[in-house]
């Protein structure tokens, strides 16, 4: 991986398509997100960081309906997040999810995994789906496992099908959540190689990672969110290198001890 | 870096496969691995040979080799410490049947082949067309063999009389196009009817299972949905309607469908009295099915939901792709422990005098011209057998089936 930034070679265009405005959601009485206003442009490699607990799951998985907001505006590509069933199914079909734990279905085979949202969904034809399929899983460099079973492959392997998975359906927008965090230190490269080059292919990616040296590569935003606050938000070099707010700093200087 | 003595080993890394090793060296060393490894497995496994000794010669004595296998009546009653086989052979028909008409018999001969045909071709692992026999066996075959026991006459009359009815009346019913068209068939078959009181033997105990079967595992997946449902009424009827089945004996419902359930039809109404028996089976089985169900339900991850959503799939069709297949995979042995359940329970059917097969065996065992000490024992033997045999066929199909959707390690 190179340790320079290249984002300056990536395109960001000046579409907004991801806009959330005083956002705010609670678990109960418990207030899990604050406040939440962040605008994403097409094209744009975010990368939010934070520590354990502090929203950013949650904030990521507001994006595609997986969790409810309560108060505030959440608008994805000039659709509105309300309680509309067809609403919230357009939003996922334009936003793919990527998870900690791949949540690929163990009953289907690699290949029917990528071909199952596009066939019933879509309403692809199979044979068009499975073209396209083997396309995307020829991207993440493991057209030879497409009939075998989520469980008879490694953890990157998983991570990467999963990716192919989502890739299958088009979207206009990839969130990540926490990728590479399961994965032993071996995959973890093989994964993310496959995420810079859907980077540098302009897709508009919104990433929750603790590897920074991803972040350093990849992104042009970095958000720093703690208890459901975005504390800090600024390019790569800048927040690295000259942190703001303390919050910050102290958790720099955390996950850069080990 | 210090130059050190010691050079590293390093292995090239290319030693050739080597066959697994074996674990056993034949039958003297699995023996002494599994029954003699140690002192109280020694002793139990000698209590468990000294049981099997004391037990099984007699018993298979009695069933197979003294037992008598030719003759009548009089050659049991001169050897009466043995089986007596002739009983059920002079006899198979009306345990098959019932009371069946004799000349009507062939009905039910027809079904049973299509039945045997249809569940061997599902169980060939290499069976084309599964998919398509599947739903024959379970949607068509249902149809088909009502009509062919019960037989066509009455509905051939119920068609017959609407028709004419119309017609005389001049009344346009849109219906009748169809009607016409069902005519053909229940005419050209023309099968007099066979009155449900006159079912009874292996055939009923087949009805009612498989209307059982057939119906307790849909019924059950829809109990189950509905009380996980997040709509709390549906949640709540679902959880009433489980827990009222699950809380009262067959017995009872058995008693509720024929002598409680006609007090409330209005007068006249005429509700078959096995069709209440079949109806009161299947709501039973369904409430156990429900649960079951609903274990497997609970077993799934919530990673599975999740990640069928960021797919955009909705909800029917996450359930029926994704979750139901997994949730029902995992819970086949309880599924197959229900139907096996079920089976059996048939035999309680007795008591609102139907006739299954315990009940025309027990019935013929009270017959004074085989009042023989050995008769009764060999008609529940013949009854145990048949149903062991039925339910140990189910435990195996269950296996295999669950050996073909295993795919891969767990995480
Ligand atoms: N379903 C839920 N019900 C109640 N509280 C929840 C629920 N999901 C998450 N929380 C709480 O909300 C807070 C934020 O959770 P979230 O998963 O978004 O954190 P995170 O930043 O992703 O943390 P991590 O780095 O550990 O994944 C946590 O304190 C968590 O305990
Ligand atoms: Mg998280």
């Amino acid at each position: 991986m190179q340790s320079q930034n290249n984002s300056s070679n990536m395109q960001v265009s000046d579409e907004v398509v991801i806009n959330i405005k005083d956002m705010n959601k609670w678990y109960g009485n418990f207030h899990v997100l604050k406040d939440i206003n962040l605008t994403v442009n097409r094209g744009e490699r975010i990368v939010v960081c934070g520590p354990s607990g502090s929203g950013k799951s949650t904030l990521i998985r507001c994006i595609n309906r997986l969790e409810v907001h309560q108060q505030g505006l959440i608008d994805v590509d000039g659709i509105e997040l309300t309680n509309d069933v067809k609403n919230i199914d357009a939003i996922r079909r334009e936003v793919g999810m990527v998870f900690q734990h791949f949540n690929l279905f163990p009953h289907l085979t690699v290949l029917e995994n990528c071909t199952l949202a596009p066939i019933w969904v879509k309403k692809m034809p199979k044979k068009e789906a499975e073209e396209v399929a083997m396309q995307y899983l020829e991207r993440v460099r493991i057209p030879e496992q497409a009939s075998k079973f989520p469980g008879q492959l490694s953890g990157g392997q998983q991570q990467r099908v999963a990716i192919a998975r989502s890739l299958c359906m088009s979207p206009k927008i990839m969130l990540f959540d926490e990728p590479t965090s399961a994965l032993d230190p071996e995959m973890i490269k093989e994964v993310l190689d496959v995420m810079i080059e859907l980077a540098k292919e302009g897709m508009t990616m919104i990433c929750v990672t603790h590897e920074m040296g991803f972040a350093k590569t990849v992104a042009n935003r970095v958000i720093f969110m703690d208890e459901g606050q975005i504390i800090e938000e600024n390019e790569p070099n800048e927040f690295f290198d000259n942190p703001q707010s303390d919050r910050t700093k102290l958790f720099l200087s955390q996950i850069l001890a080990h | 870096m210090a130059i050190n003595e010691y050079s590293g080993v390093v292995n090239a890394g290319d030693l050739p496969d080597k066959p697994a090793p074996m674990r056993t060296e034949g039958i003297v060393a699995w023996i002494r691995d599994n029954l003699f490894n140690g002192v109280f497995n020694s002793v139990l496994s000698l209590v468990a040979l000294a049981f099997l000794l004391y037990t099984i010669p007699p018993a298979l004595n009695w069933l197979v080799f003294s037992a008598n296998w030719t003759g009548g009546a009089d050659a049991c009653r001169a050897n009466p410490d043995a089986a007596c086989w002739p009983f059920v052979t002079a006899r198979w028909e009306q345990f098959l049947y019932g009371f069946y008409e004799k000349s009507e018999r062939w009905r039910i001969d027809i079904l049973l082949a299509i039945l045997a045909f249809g569940i061997v071709w599902l169980a060939i692992e290499k069976m084309p067309l599964k998919k398509y026999m599947a739903i024959f066996m379970l949607v068509i075959f249902p149809v088909l063999a009502f009509y062919m026991m019960f037989g066509t006459e009455s509905a051939l009359k119920g068609i017959d009389s609407t028709l004419a009815a119309h017609a005389a009346s001049g009344e346009f019913a849109p219906l009748d196009p169809l009607r016409k068209l069902l005519r053909i068939p229940f005419a050209a078959a023309d099968l007099k009817t066979v009155e449900t009181s006159q079912w009874g033997g292996f055939t009923l105990t087949l009805v009612i299972a498989l209307s059982g079967i057939v119906a307790s595992l849909p019924l059950g997946v829809l109990l189950a949905l509905g009380r996980r449902s997040k709509m709390k009424i549906i949640s709540l009827l679902s959880t009433i309607f489980i827990e009222f089945w699950r809380g009262i004996p067959l017995v009872a419902v058995l008693f509720m469908a024929t002598i409680m359930f006609p007090l409330f039809l209005p007068k006249g109404v005429h509700f078959d009295q096995l069709l209440r028996a079949v109806i009161g089976v299947a709501l039973f089985a369904s409430a156990y099915m429900a649960e079951v169900v609903r274990g497997g339900l609970q077993a799934i991850d919530k990673g599975q939901y999740e990640g069928s959503m960021a797919l955009g799939l909705p909800y029917t069709k996450m359930m029926r792709l994704i979750i139901m297949p997994q949730a029902l995979k995992i819970v086949i042995p309880g599924i197959v422990n229900t139907f096996i359940g079920l089976f059996k329970d048939t035999t309680l059917v007795l008591i609102i005098a139907l006739f299954d097969l315990l009940g025309i065996v027990q019935a013929s065992i009270a017959d004074p011209n085989w009042s023989i000490k050995s008769v009764p024992y060999t008609g529940y033997a013949f009854v145990a057998i048949v149903f062991w045999i039925c339910c140990y066929a189910m435990a195996i199909y269950s296996r295999r089936i669950e050996e073909k959707l295993h795919t891969g390690h767990k995480r």
